[in-house]
């Protein structure tokens, strides 16, 4: 007894029991069905990619059509990410700060990019600005061509990356505290050095979270924009268009050699956007 | 200054266009230039195409719509996608559950890690992950060669589309649960099984209930999504016309074949589907929003 | 006996919330934990209830070693801040809720809930839902939900800390009545020392993980054995002297006789402002002093004194003596200390 007592004070550690149920289900399910479907999968791609060697990988990925195809679609998410980090602001902060008939459908109508299927925005949005479609009309007559364009391109980005932004800063502009505007109104402070010394530097961290966003999802956009580009080599060929291009030609270390580059990508801004949201957490709770 | 003219009456007390005290806010006509141009951003990006798609399939009249939705090829698409969406969608909302429950009850080393993990897919390109797919089971792919002499089929043909949807669609459940899990915080569960509550009693009779919208939307975003994958579907299926189609596909082969009201007419389907799960997640939102309020009213003491 | 905990402790991630502890509770007594936030008592509380795991030491409840079962298995009641109640659930469910568990029948159910809705006063509101009633009533509620399956121990965790000072005050009685008619073993956790004295039967005093004294409230408050007790219960003047002359320590024109301490050892003394005697008239073993301030404060006053040379004492007058005796600022009296602890600094 006295032994056993002795025992147990020299190895406090043995009691691990958890007080909420199913810890040990959970954990195995999750772990399970996350290695069957997301970790092998894409654990094969990285494989794939040691099939080639090092020179082969890089001559792969710097012929002059992928290079196109890397600047167009870099070059495009970039671009309609940088609109729509001006808009998405503008757009959470007139549904958070101000009221009018019909806010709730606006509301609602920033997510349609992400329920509506990729493909239909495609054809619509190429419908819409074709030579004779609703718009497209209309800026043929300023000589805008927007169809088989990059810019077309970039519009389609816009319409799909825009919910990124505006539910990123949504939050952090509700969540601010009214009184730390008061009381920079009772120091004297006029309204727009409020809005640009303390508004602008609380929500810049989620706006640029969204950007980031916004920028990594658009970047390996396929359904949206394989309408509307025109897909012409060297000139209006997106990155993923590519990738299917080579698979079909049974290239599949070609097609992996430009995925690992889009992934590597991805993932350094996925490292960006992370550290970007710790920085708004401790700015969350810091005050 | 203003608040000298808020004391002597000049500024109204409620303004329509103000949700805070309007003492704190823009100048008038900058709110409605604002105002002005987020609507039209709005509506130039968002309802303008959301329009068209509706118009574009009826052009032709009602008859032709039905027509084109009841085409062998259309409903075998619809069947299709229907099926793929019967796989993935319950599939990944247990998942969704188990992983919400697992991080949000729970403290554990390499939780931060599992949960970019669970975020993955959701960065990855859709056609990356066909693609992976095709690298696993396709003819030069891992399995390729075991797969052809037993001849089973899975890129080019459903499973591999299911299995795809699968991946694509995987942590969108999650995603939605994990917060609102988090909020809930775990003292509900905690007197639950102090009171006696078995594991799966107190997730059914406790938890259940308290995530209960959060898990509707997850479902129908989820959904939504698995019907309107196409990125993925395309690189995996082979576009088999009547049999490795979807709805998404179906469409983009009629629009390439010209039969542009039937392409929008398919396409409309799915669109239907994207209307009602906004209306849905605004409803979601606002009994979110209301429940999250009610219980933190600590503030109503009123009467012993 | 009731509950006895022998050398519990608890660490989080090195810090050690419990450290040590050992006591006993009899069957049908009401005792409160009373201290500091961070002095570990939530902590303590919770792992007697199971919801957490101590790293080392046993919790015997009515004899039976419980130290690892579940929470399920050992049908405590457990009372939480915020009361946890189940928001989806009317009343009746929330209170019936451990009975279903439990497998009970419908009737008995009813009989159970209706008997507890009755000694909770919530009779009536028993359909209603947890955001439609007060934060008093939820309290109630949130009691009644844990005497359900009629257990063996009722743990409270600083139940009424997150309610109104008023409300606070009648649920403190409440709480009383409802022990003298239940008999329950009752345990509750507060940092309101008032809340403690006023309505329990023993008192534990918690301070980093430790129990620093366990005693009756009038033990506590009249004979507090460490330096923090005295400090933390009640209100207490302090002052720092050493031994000057053998047990002796001066400060001022004071003197305090204190037993068992060397020569030149540093001394902390406390004592009570009721236990300040102020006269206008000089009495024996009284110092002169000066009162340097007034403040009224309900039903005493006090009364700041000034003792020569920068020492003040803080005294509480009933304010009927006060103005019976003339007690102004400025005006010139005569104080005697009549009780005080003395504790060594080291």
């Amino acid at each position: 007894m006295a032994l056993a007592k002795a025992i147990e004070n020299i190895f406090p550690q043995r009691r691990k029991r958890r007080v909420l149920p199913g810890f040990g289900l959970s954990l195995g399910f999750t772990v399970f069905y996350l290695s069957l479907i997301v970790l092998t999968p894409v654990s094969m791609l990285f494989l794939k990619t040691f099939d080639l060697t090092w020179a082969q990988f890089y001559g792969s990925i710097t012929s002059a059509r992928v290079l196109a195809s890397f600047r167009l679609s870099f070059g495009t998410a970039f671009a309609a990410a940088s609109v729509n980090i001006i808009f998405g602001v503008l757009l959470a902060w007139t549904l958070v700060r101000y009221d009018f008939p019909g806010k709730r459908i606006v509301d609602a109508f920033v997510d349609l990019p992400f329920a509506l299927p990729t493909a239909v925005a495609g054809i619509t949005l190429t419908t819409l600005y074709a030579g004779n479609g609703w718009f497209g009309q209309y800026l043929e007559i300023f000589g805008i061509r927007v169809d088989y364009t990059p810019l077309g391109i970039t519009v389609a980005l816009i319409f799909i990356g825009l919910p990124f932004v505006v539910r990123t800063v949504q939050p952090v502009l509700e969540a601010m505290e009214l009184d730390v505007e008061e009381a920079a109104a009772s120091l004297g402070a006029h309204r727009w050095y409020i809005v640009s010394r303390i508004i602008f530097p609380t929500i810049r961290p989620a706006a640029l979270t969204g950007f980031a966003l916004a920028f990594a999802r658009t970047l390996g956009e396929y359904g949206s924009v394989v309408f509307i580009a025109g897909n012409m080599p060297m000139k209006t060929e997106i990155s993923t268009l590519l990738i299917i291009t080579r698979l079909e030609q049974y290239d599949y270390p070609g097609a992996t050699a430009i995925a690992v580059t889009m992934l590597v990508a991805s993932f350094i801004l996925l490292l960006i956007i992370n550290v970007l949201q710790a920085r708004i957490n401790r700015k969350a709770s810091s005050v | 200054m203003i608040g000298l003219q808020y004391a002597a009456g000049k500024l109204p007390e409620h303004d329509l266009m103000v949700t805070r005290s309007s003492r704190l806010s823009e100048p008038r006509w900058v709110r409605w230039i604002v105002i002005g141009i987020s609507l039209l951003f709005v509506v130039v990006f968002l309802a303008v195409p959301l329009a068209l798609v509706f118009v574009k399939a009826f052009e032709k009249g009602t008859e032709a719509y039905f027509m084109a939705v009841t085409t062998p090829d259309a409903l075998a698409a619809i069947k299709l996608t229907l099926l793929t969406a019967a796989i993935a969608v319950p599939l990944n909302v247990v998942f969704g559950i188990s992983a919400a429950w697992l991080i949000a009850k729970f403290n554990f080393p390499g939780k931060n890690v599992l949960t970019t993990l669970i975020d993955l897919p959701f960065t990855v390109s859709p056609v990356i992950s066909g693609m992976l797919f095709v690298l696993l089971f396709g003819l030069q792919g891992v399995f390729g060669r075991w797969l052809d002499e037993h001849n089973v089929k899975i890129i080019f043909a459903v499973p591999g589309i299911v299995l795809s949807t699968i991946f694509v669609t995987f942590p969108f459940v999650a995603r939605e649960l994990i917060p609102i899990m988090q909020l809930s915080g775990t003292e509900e569960e905690e007197a639950a099984v102090v009171l006696g509550a078995s594991g799966w009693k107190t997730f059914f009779k406790v938890t259940l209930p308290n995530i209960k919208w959060g898990l509707m939307y997850g479902i129908i975003v989820c959904n939504a999504r698995a019907m309107g994958e196409f990125g993925a579907v395309s690189v995996v299926s082979g576009h088999i016309r009547g049999a490795t189609n979807t709805i998404p596909l179906q469409a983009e082969i009629l629009y390439n074949e010209y039969h542009i009201t039937a392409a929008f007419s398919v396409a409309s389907l799915l669109t239907f589907l994207a209307v009602v799960t906004l209306i849905i997640k605004k409803v979601a939102e606002i009994k979110i929003r209301r429940q999250a309020s009610t219980t933190n009213s600590q503030s109503f003491t009123g009467t012993l | 006996m009731s509950i006895a905990v022998r050398h519990l402790t608890k660490k989080f991630n090195g810090f050690t919330a419990v450290d040590d502890v050992s006591f006993n509770v009899e069957t049908g007594e009401l005792i409160a934990i009373l201290g500091p936030s961070g002095s570990g008592k939530s902590t303590l509380l919770r792992i007697i209830a199971g919801l957490e795991i101590p790293n080392t030491g046993e919790i015997h409840l009515t004899g039976i070693e419980t130290t690892l079962s579940s929470p399920q298995e050992r049908n405590v009641g457990f009372v939480f801040q915020h009361y946890a109640l189940f928001k989806h659930m009317t009343l009746y469910e929330n209170i019936a809720f451990a009975l279903k568990v439990r497998k009970v029948s419908r009737s008995e159910i009813t009989e159970r809930v209706n008997e507890l809705l009755e000694l909770v006063q919530l009779k009536g509101l028993e359909h209603r839902y947890p955001s439609q009633i007060s934060g008093g009533q939820r309290q109630r509620v949130a009691v009644a939900r844990a005497l359900a399956a009629r257990p063996r121990v009722l743990l409270l965790d600083e139940p009424f800390g997150a309610l109104d000072a008023k409300v606070r005050e009648e649920l403190r009685k409440w709480i009383l009545q409802l022990h003298e008619q239940t008999h329950v073993t009752t345990l509750f956790v507060t940092h309101d020392q008032h809340e403690a004295l006023e309505i329990a039967n023993k008192i534990f005093v918690m301070n980093k993980g430790r129990i620093e004294q366990e005693g009756t409230p009038r033990e506590i408050f009249d004979r507090p054995l460490t330096p923090f007790v005295a400090e933390f219960v009640g209100e207490s003047n302090f002052i720092e002297a050493e031994v000057s002359e053998p047990h002796l320590v001066r400060w001022g024109p004071i003197n305090f006789s204190v037993n068992g301490y060397p020569l030149r050892e540093k001394m902390r003394i406390y004592f009570r402002p009721n236990d300040v005697y102020v006269s206008s008239a000089p009495e024996q073993n009284h110092v002169k002093a000066t009162i340097a301030k007034t403040r009224f404060k309900g039903p005493l006053i006090e009364l700041t004194l000034h003792i020569g040379e920068g020492k003040h004492v803080i005294a509480h007058v009933p304010k009927g003596v006060s103005f019976t005796s003339g007690f102004t600022e400025g005006s010139e009296v005569y104080v005697g200390i009549t009780e005080y602890h003395s504790f060594s600094k080291s």
